[in-house]
């Protein structure tokens, strides 16, 4: 028995021998863990069975984006496994902090899974192979470079003869973890690039799956919540006794300042009783702000004299003072609810001196350092089990439902107690996209070059809210996603200046799937093409002449322009809009194609959305999320919107907070560019076009701009 | 005590009569398939078999299907070779999966009344919310799960 996934087998026995009601689902079968008794750990990330399966450890969290298996490609592609003799594991947050943070960060977002582990994951695989073909070349007393790893087997070809690796690893697993390796060249690769199908399929096509929210343990108790409806209110008092006479309820608690629990039996026990529950709120300062007032606060900053610099070249003033022609435009989007399909839940049991919690979180050990904290021990004291996630897009990465259960368990010791949201506390406790907008000022010369360019961001900061230690000199970098540095490909603009209004709200705000590239995309490309107009330009054409200075900017643009037939007719009725970026890593351009009828119905029938990742690790995963990516930014773009009265967020349910469901759905297809010798993100990049193509594709149909979002209840008809 | 028939077994709950079915189903009898999404019928998570008509079970009462067989994704085939099951492997439908089992459920309800369906019929059918975005491959994996069902 090795020390790595010690734990989780002992756990496994110990529900079982109870009453078997709990199955940790994907991680380990009870068929698997049998087997799982005689595996030996090469390295961190790699542990060997006796029947050759490899046992890939995965430190990130599965979200549905193929992380799971992408990270598992590129360790096996330097084990050298079997692919059909795989599986893969999560590390607990535990096993992480236990051994000083060995697999690195836990923390799952930003499109980083892969990209931020690609070399430590990837040097894993190699360490073991390593270790593998040392024990065999000893073995048969051969110099090790005379063998080879093939298929979980070493060979050596001089002599014919071959070993599994699991007939090898207690050798292996003797020797030191060699310090250095050599990775495999790109020509080399025999997984990357392959469109394996995912490892987590199966159990979520039979409803085995055990996500958070299923978790069921001996003597759990179920607990319902009530937070606070308007931010920064306090908790005042209950009637717990108004409950006494409700079937299974046990416990009525104060969770912390703002929010109190029923736990009871059942899940559904505790939300009928909390319905009835009388509370009294202190709902504080806020409790009179509107949507108006934010919009108001935000419309002010647009002309703020002060503002943080995101990036200044020339002179923007001057600029747009000789400009032959001046267009300005103003945009703006709302706060979105992240509205993941399973609502915020977490299970814990407090027993005195020790917690154990079961979580889907975005960042297993931040989720583990809540936990400890809520509950007063030390982070050694506790133990998470990680489950996939039922969604993340960002949400999960923070841990108030984490910490709250814990508050719970902690007032109920001995019981195992599972908090699960309601929907409407899902959608009215989010950590808001910023709603935001944007004042653009251009300038083009006598001949339509865009001379000067000027973008004034106003709204929230996310650093602000969620990690005011990132702010550098009160500048919020991550306001500017997708305009800075390499990322903006526009750097060819002589007189350019990008500034950023802080305008913070009483509403938290954080990380929304494409984050602030959303936004800043539908300015920037939607602006474009207003001064493309301006001057008369073809859109394609326009942009050609400003990413002059950025060639896999324009690579992606020209790859789905050239897809979508750009500069051909359109079938009739039909028209066409453009957009591109390059977000987390990756360069990405989009092209819609969209019909607006007489009635202002839209239309969205095809999308060509493209990508450049550099390496491309599974194409068809990254199909997958280029595809969900387009449904996530539609529904931005056509329904969704949070909007606040009396200090609260209006909208609870998916009747007011409104979603894209398949009869809207256009064919997407994905163009493919990887161009290697870099590792972009695949989650999020594609988001920021999505938006702004069929904006582009809308002004195209009707001649007249929509800069105010969402879509919904906006007339399209033909001006 | 109410008597209800899940997957073709026979199941006793002591639960009151308007709890909705898919209460009594997760946490009464332990089938966790079937998830809850939104409480309100609105994102078709909880999708069942009731008579063999997809129903959204977190508005079903479960005092009024005692007479009804229900099928939750667990019961739908026993190795997961109903063909629906089979297309969307096929097509890699699933990334969160939290909603699919409520994808599949509507899917198999579908094609059950109507072998053959196109877009239009897809379009009507599956009204379930999906925010991963699986959506162009649900409406594939459909149509291929019409293919298999033929054979």
């Amino acid at each position: 028995m090795t020390a790595l996934g010690f734990d989780r087998r002992r756990f496994l026995g110990t529900a079982t021998a109870i009453a078997g009601a709990y199955c940790l689902g994907w991680s380990i079968p009870a068929r698997a863990a049998a087997a799982a008794e005689g595996g030996r750990e090469l390295g961190i990330w790699v542990v060997i069975e006796p029947d050759d399966t490899a046992v890939i450890r995965i430190a990130r969290s599965e979200m549905g984006q193929g992380t799971l298996t992408g990270l598992a490609q590129l360790v096996a592609e330097e084990l050298e496994a079997d692919w059909a003799k795989l599986r893969a594991e999560y590390i607990s947050p535990d096993e992480n902090l236990a051994r000083q943070h060995a697999w690195g960060d836990m923390s799952t977002g930003g499109s980083r899974g892969l990209r931020g582990s690609v070399d430590y994951v990837r040097q894993g695989g190699a360490a073991a192979r390593s270790m593998l073909v040392q024990a065999a070349a000893a073995r048969w007393s051969v110099p090790a470079a005379e063998c080879q790893a093939e298929n979980s087997r070493v060979l050596h070809g001089r002599s014919g003869r071959s070993l599994g690796y699991g007939t090898l690893a207690a050798d292996a697993a003797a020797l030191p973890v060699p310090e250095s390796v050599t990775l495999k060249s790109p020509a080399q690769w025999k997984l990357i690039g392959k469109a394996v199908a995912r490892l987590d399929t199966p159990p979520k096509l039979e409803g085995s799956l055990v996500y958070a929210s299923d978790v069921r343990l001996p003597g759990m108790l179920n607990a319902a919540i009530a937070q606070c409806p308007v931010f920064g209110g306090k908790l005042v008092s209950f009637d717990a006794a108004a409950l006494s006479a409700m079937p299974g309820v046990r416990h009525v608690v104060a969770v912390d300042d703002n929010s109190v629990a029923v736990v009871a039996d059942t899940w559904w026990q505790a939300r009928t009783a909390l319905d009835r529950l009388p509370i009294v709120w202190d709902e504080g300062a806020n409790a009179t702000v509107s949507s108006a007032d934010i919009d108001a606060w935000l419309r002010e900053g647009l002309t703020a004299a002060q503002a943080a610099l995101g990036q200044r070249q020339g002179d923007v003033a001057a600029g747009l003072a000789g400009a032959a022609t001046r267009i300005e435009a103003v945009y703006s989007t709302p706060f979105l609810s992240h509205a993941t399909m399973e609502p915020m839940n977490a299970t814990a049991l407090f027993t005195g001196n020790a917690l154990e919690v079961w979580v889907a979180s975005q960042n297993g050990d931040a989720a583990l350092a809540a936990a400890a904290e809520a509950a007063g021990l030390d982070p050694s004291q506790v133990k998470v089990h990680k489950h996939h996630l039922g969604g993340g897009f960002g949400r999960r990465g923070q841990q108030d439902y984490v910490r709250q259960a814990v508050l719970i368990a902690r007032q109920i010791p001995g019981r195992p107690v599972k908090l699960l949201w309601s929907r409407e506390e899902d959608t009215r406790h989010d950590f808001y996209r910023p709603a935001t907008q944007c004042r653009l000022q251009g300038g083009l010369d006598a001949n339509g070059d865009l001379v000067a360019l000027h973008a004034r961001l106003s709204g929230p900061s996310i650093l602000a809210s969620l990690a005011p230690a990132r702010l550098a000199g009160g500048v919020d970098k991550v306001a500017f996603q997708g305009w800075l540095a390499e990322e903006f490909g526009y750097r060819s603009i002589p007189n350019l200046l990008i500034d950023h209004a802080v305008r913070n709200t009483h509403v938290p705000v954080g990380f929304w799937r494409g984050v602030n590239t959303n936004q800043n995309t539908i300015f920037m490309e939607c602006f474009i093409d207003e001064l493309a107009d301006a001057a008369g330009r073809d859109k394609l054409e326009f942009r050609r002449s400003l990413l002059a200075r950025s060639p896999k900017h324009l690579a992606v643009l020209e790859a789905v322009a050239e897809r979508a037939g750009w500069g051909t007719p359109a079938p009739p009725g039909v028209f066409r809009g453009l957009a591109q970026n390059c977000c987390f890593g990756s360069y990405v351009a989009a092209v819609a194609e969209v019909s607006v009828a007489d009635d202002g119905k839209l239309t969205i029938h095809r999308i060509v959305a493209g990508t450049d990742p550099g390496h491309a690790v599974n194409p068809d995963q990254i199909a997958a999320q280029v595809e969900g990516s387009f449904v996530y930014g539609l529904s931005a773009l056509l329904y969704s919107e949070n909007t606040v009265k009396d200090g609260r967020i209006v909208e609870g349910n998916f009747d007011t907070y409104q979603v894209m469901r398949l009869a809207d759905m256009p064919k997407v297809e994905t163009v493919l560019v990887p161009s290697g010798g870099f590792w972009g993100g695949v989650g999020e990049p594609t988001i920021a076009v999505a938006a702004p193509a069929v904006l582009n594709a809308i002004a195209a149909a009707t001649g007249r701009r929509v800069r105010r979002l969402p879509l919904k209840d906006q007339d399209l008809r033909l001006g | 005590m109410i008597r209800l028939t899940i997957n073709g077994q026979i199941h006793q709950v002591d639960v009151d009569a308007d709890t909705p079915l898919l209460w009594v189903l997760r946490e009464w009898i332990g089938l966790t398939g079937t998830k809850y999404g939104c409480g309100a019928g609105q994102c078709g998570c909880c999708t069942v078999h009731i008579d063999g008509v997809a129903i959204r079970s977190c508005l079903v009462p479960v005092g009024s299907v005692s007479a009804a067989a229900i099928t939750t994704i667990e019961g739908l085939s026993p190795d997961a070779s109903h063909p629906v099951q089979k297309a969307w492997l096929q097509h890699e439908v699933p990334q969160c999966g939290y909603c699919q089992s409520g994808q599949i459920m509507a899917a198999a309800a579908l094609l059950a009344a109507k072998p053959r369906p196109n877009d239009a019929d897809i379009r009507a059918a599956m009204t379930n919310i999906c925010r991963c975005g699986t959506y162009q491959r649900i409406r594939d994996a459909i149509h291929s799960a019409a293919e298999l069902g033929k054979a």
